[in-house]
């Protein structure tokens, strides 16, 4: 079997976290903000899976887990807090949010 | 005995100091007692001194500063001419501060008045003991700091703290041009101890040497600025607004005389200096004729005596510019006599009169008054130089005949000294005779006290017999001062010139009866045409130099700070102020509130760091 | 498997790039999922078959389907598409562009510039991985298990607030 080269996926890995970067700086919607968190974490974890198994040690993919993990945890209380702000501000813009400009 | 040397100053000071802190709180008794006692225990101790006095004595406190070669201490020196002036400033001191007991009773300012007239007196007795210049000008700028204090006592009137304001930016002037040649001895002779100076510019000062000049030019400016001499002399008349026994103790015995002092102090700087010695005499003449003529227009009784004081200290620094060293001194005491008394004397008629200060509104208080008239009257006779009897004749008689005969002089000066008599003659007379003779304008409303009545007595007998000691008092000023050297070949002789003296009083004294007595409608006359009205008008305004000084000097600098009034280093202070608002404001308008602005931040700078770190 | 890999990732960036241009958050979604499934793909060629599971279970099953619920809680109807449409055509996509653009251009410099290695392939199987996870990473596991535990308290917490101000109505 011929090996992936370890450089085309950090590679992909780096597209994709700055894709979700993108996707964050230019959403309004406090859901695709959320979702372009998860893209990123996602890339993040990649990377790490690819560093494991270059030195084909299981720590890359514990990594992952981790990540996983608080991944879940977050997206749970993120997704409440949307719902908490959807209900202060009627709408779903992030920008709503801005009481602590100046 | 001489060890409490230290004490005459030190008195007045903790006196001065009492009251300042506590004096609200003492009664009238003792802020009394305290001001008055504290001026008695120092003339008392200088009495003691000077008997136990055995040529000089220094008598050193502890070092004032010490930096690499400069170290003055805080030390008294006692020598003839201290000794001398210190007894004069502390007794007259005393009699004034007695008399201000009672003269400044009803007012509310009591302990304040005493505070600084102690400390006053404290700063002007360490003017004259002091050892080396540095503490000398510590006295000085301490005397004129009261000054300005005494002069702006009743400081609810503005006016008062206006004429303060201008006797001390006068006087500045020449403090500025005497720290200017204390910079320059220094720094040529490397010591400011009086003794050291005064030995080493003997020996390394070749006579007319520019540095003599320089150094002896600065101190003159120094003294001319405090004795209200000719250019600087601009404040005293204004400083009349003071109380009187203020005008007296500071503006007549003491203070007005420590220019006096500081040049007869460093002589030899001035000795090697003979242009500048010229220069003293030329300044001290012309003074004592302008200030003569400006009082004989004055209307307000005070005035007259401030223009006679400049003039009378005209006399003085003419002695001085002659080489007359112990003739100046001697005048000093006559003058501190006779002056103090006829401000004491004024004193008492300006009270009884209930602060009336206009001859024209006065008269006839010659038999209301009996005791102010008769010590005004003597003590007028002395400033005139009353033949034989009075004190002031002898000191001025002295002066004349050294001018007369000394080898700078001359006889344009000795004439200028006559002029001035006849002058003095003729304002002193008609003063009295327009306060006292003719008839009771004003009612008298206060008799004095005994508190007041004591000290003018005192100064009229000493305005009597202070001249009979003439002769030993100049020859013990000979132990510090040089003696004046005898004439070789004199054009006329002492009696001669004396004579001349007095006809020169006698002059003046019929011109007063005649004008203003006998015949009051010729001077009147004289007063009303044309060239008449615009002699007095110039002669009342000083010569017109209150005028000048405004135009030259006070209107082009308000000009200026009209034009700089946003202050240009302040608006660089108030830039930079305004530059950090600047930033505050930019910096708050990156706080969007915005999450996607902040995330965008962290990206940014995340892509920068990572930018140097690979490219830098 | 390299050309397994290439095309996966191939999907994965699409499908990323179509989830951040939806106006519907629902679509926007789905598009998330198939990029999930992609990525899935790619750590199965990279030899890491646990995580392959895991991604598509967890990740995919778990997260994505509690947002789908949320966003079918929302019920935001077709005017906050619109507003999304009109959100979408401003000027707003330039910096992140350039941003994006500047960061992954860093990334790959770096990374052509730099790595060379040849690795051998080898699976490591799900035993290493549990191995590890009981041995090495007790106390993360722990750890993450805290964390969940948290986030559930958390979660409940808020979500209860919601619930008694509504009932408060």
């Amino acid at each position: 079997m011929a090996t992936v080269p370890l450089r085309d996926g950090l590679i992909l890995s780096g597209v994709l976290f700055a894709l979700g970067l993108v996707g964050l700086l230019v959403r309004r919607n406090m859901i695709f903000i959320l979702m372009s968190i998860e893209v990123m974490l996602n890339a993040s974890g990649l990377a790490f899976v690819v560093a494991g198994a270059r030195w084909q040690q299981p720590d890359g993919q514990v990594v992952f887990l981790f990540i996983l993990a608080m991944a879940a945890a977050e997206v749970s209380v993120g997704l409440a807090l949307v719902l908490e702000l959807y209900h202060q501000y009627k709408s779903l813009d992030v920008d709503a949010a801005s009481r602590m400009k100046g | 005995m001489l060890r409490l040397l230290w004490l005459i100053p030190a008195i007045p000071f903790l006196s001065a100091l009492l009251l300042a802190v506590f004096g609200s709180r003492f009664s009238r008794m003792t802020v009394a007692g305290l001001g008055v006692g504290s001026i008695a225990g120092s003339a008392v101790i200088s009495i003691l001194t000077a008997v136990a006095f055995n040529g000089s004595y220094t008598q050193s406190l502890w070092v004032w500063i010490h930096v690499g070669g400069f170290r003055p201490e805080i030390a008294f020196r006692l020598d003839a001419l201290s000794l001398v002036m210190t007894l004069v400033v502390t007794f007259v001191g005393f009699l004034i501060h007695l008399y201000s007991a009672e003269f400044m009773l009803g007012d509310e300012g009591y302990s304040r008045f005493f505070a600084y007239m102690n400390l006053f007196v404290a700063c002007m007795v360490t003017l004259l003991l002091a050892d080396n210049l540095l503490l000398l000008y510590l006295g000085w700028e301490g005397v004129g700091l009261c000054s300005y204090l005494l002069i702006g006592f009743w400081y609810q009137d503005p006016a008062n703290g206006r004429a303060g304001q201008k006797a001390f930016v006068v006087t500045r002037v020449g403090d500025t041009a005497m720290a200017i040649g204390l910079y320059l001895i220094f720094h040529s002779l490397g010591t400011l101890r009086i003794e050291d100076v005064l030995r080493e510019a003997a020996a390394r000062w070749p006579a007319g040497s520019s540095y003599a000049i320089a150094a002896s030019a600065l101190l003159l400016g120094g003294a001319v600025g405090k004795s209200a001499q000719l250019p600087l002399q601009t404040w005293l008349p204004d400083a009349m607004a003071g109380p009187t026994p203020t005008s007296a103790l500071i503006h007549a015995a003491t203070m007005v005389t420590a220019g006096v002092y500081l040049i007869a102090r460093t002589h030899v700087l001035f000795q090697l200096a003979p242009p500048v010695m010229l220069a003293v005499a030329i300044i001290g003449a012309a003074t004592l004729l302008m200030a003569g003529f400006s009082a004989l227009t004055q209307d307000d009784i005070k005035r007259v005596l401030a223009y006679s004081t400049i003039s009378q200290i005209g006399y003085m620094f003419l002695a001085l510019g002659v080489g007359a060293w112990g003739a100046a001194i001697f005048h000093f005491m006559t003058h501190a006599f006779f002056k103090a008394l006829l401000f004491l004397a004024a004193g008492i008629v300006i009270e009884a009169l209930h602060h009336e200060h206009n001859i024209f509104r006065m008269g006839g208080l010659r038999r209301e008054l009996p005791i102010a008239f008769w010590t005004f009257l003597i003590g007028g006779c002395a400033l005139a130089g009353l033949p034989l009897v009075t004190a002031g004749f002898y000191s001025k008689d002295l002066i004349l005949w050294s001018a007369r005969t000394s080898a700078a002089g001359g006889v344009e000066l000795w004439v200028a000294g006559l002029a001035g008599v006849v002058l003095t003659s003729l304002y002193t007379f008609r003063l009295i005779f327009l306060v006292f003779f003719g008839e009771l304008r004003t009612p008298v409303s206060k008799r004095p006290g005994w508190a007041m009545r004591i000290p003018v007595s005192v100064l009229a007998i000493l305005a009597i017999i202070g001249g009979f000691i003439g002769g030993s008092f100049t020859r013990f000023l000979a132990t510090s001062l040089p003696a004046f050297p005898e004439p070789a070949a004199p054009g006329i002789t002492e009696a001669a010139a004396g004579s001349i003296a007095a006809i020169a009083f006698f002059l003046g004294l019929a011109a007063a009866w005649l004008l203003y007595l006998k015949h009051p409608e010729l001077s009147a006359a004289m007063a009303a045409n044309a060239t008449g009205r615009a002699l007095h008008r110039f002669w009342f305004a000083d010569w017109g130099m209150d005028w000048l000084y405004d135009r030259v000097f006070v209107r082009p600098l308000t000009a200026i700070t009209f034009i700089n009034r946003r202050d240009a280093i302040d608006s660089l202070y108030n830039g930079l102020a305004r530059l950090a608002t600047l930033g505050y404001r930019a910096l708050s308008w990156t706080e969007t509130g915005k999450l996607r602005w902040y995330a965008a931040g962290i990206a940014g700078g995340t892509a920068l760091f990572i930018a140097i770190a690979l490219f830098l | 498997m390299m050309i397994v890999f290439y095309l996966a990732g191939a999907v994965a960036i699409i499908s990323t790039v179509m989830m951040l241009t939806r106006t519907n958050a629902v679509h926007a979604l789905l598009y998330l999922i198939v990029s999930l499934l992609a990525v899935a793909v790619v750590f199965y060629t990279l030899g890491a078959p646990f995580v392959a599971a895991l991604e598509v279970i967890i990740y995919a099953g778990a997260i994505m389907v509690l947002f789908v619920f949320v966003v079918m809680l929302l019920n935001l109807g077709e005017q906050v598409t619109q507003t999304e449409r009109a959100w979408l055509h401003s000027s707003g996509w330039l910096g992140p562009a350039v941003l994006g653009g500047v960061l992954a251009a860093e990334l790959i410099y770096v990374l052509v510039r730099g790595i060379r290695v040849d690795y051998p392939q080898a699976v490591v199987d799900p035993r290493q991985v549990g191995a590890s996870l009981f041995g090495t990473y007790l106390v993360g596991v722990e750890l993450a298990s805290f964390l969940l535990l948290a986030g559930l308290v958390a979660a409940y917490h808020l979500g209860w607030r919601k619930a008694e101000r509504s009932e408060n109505r």
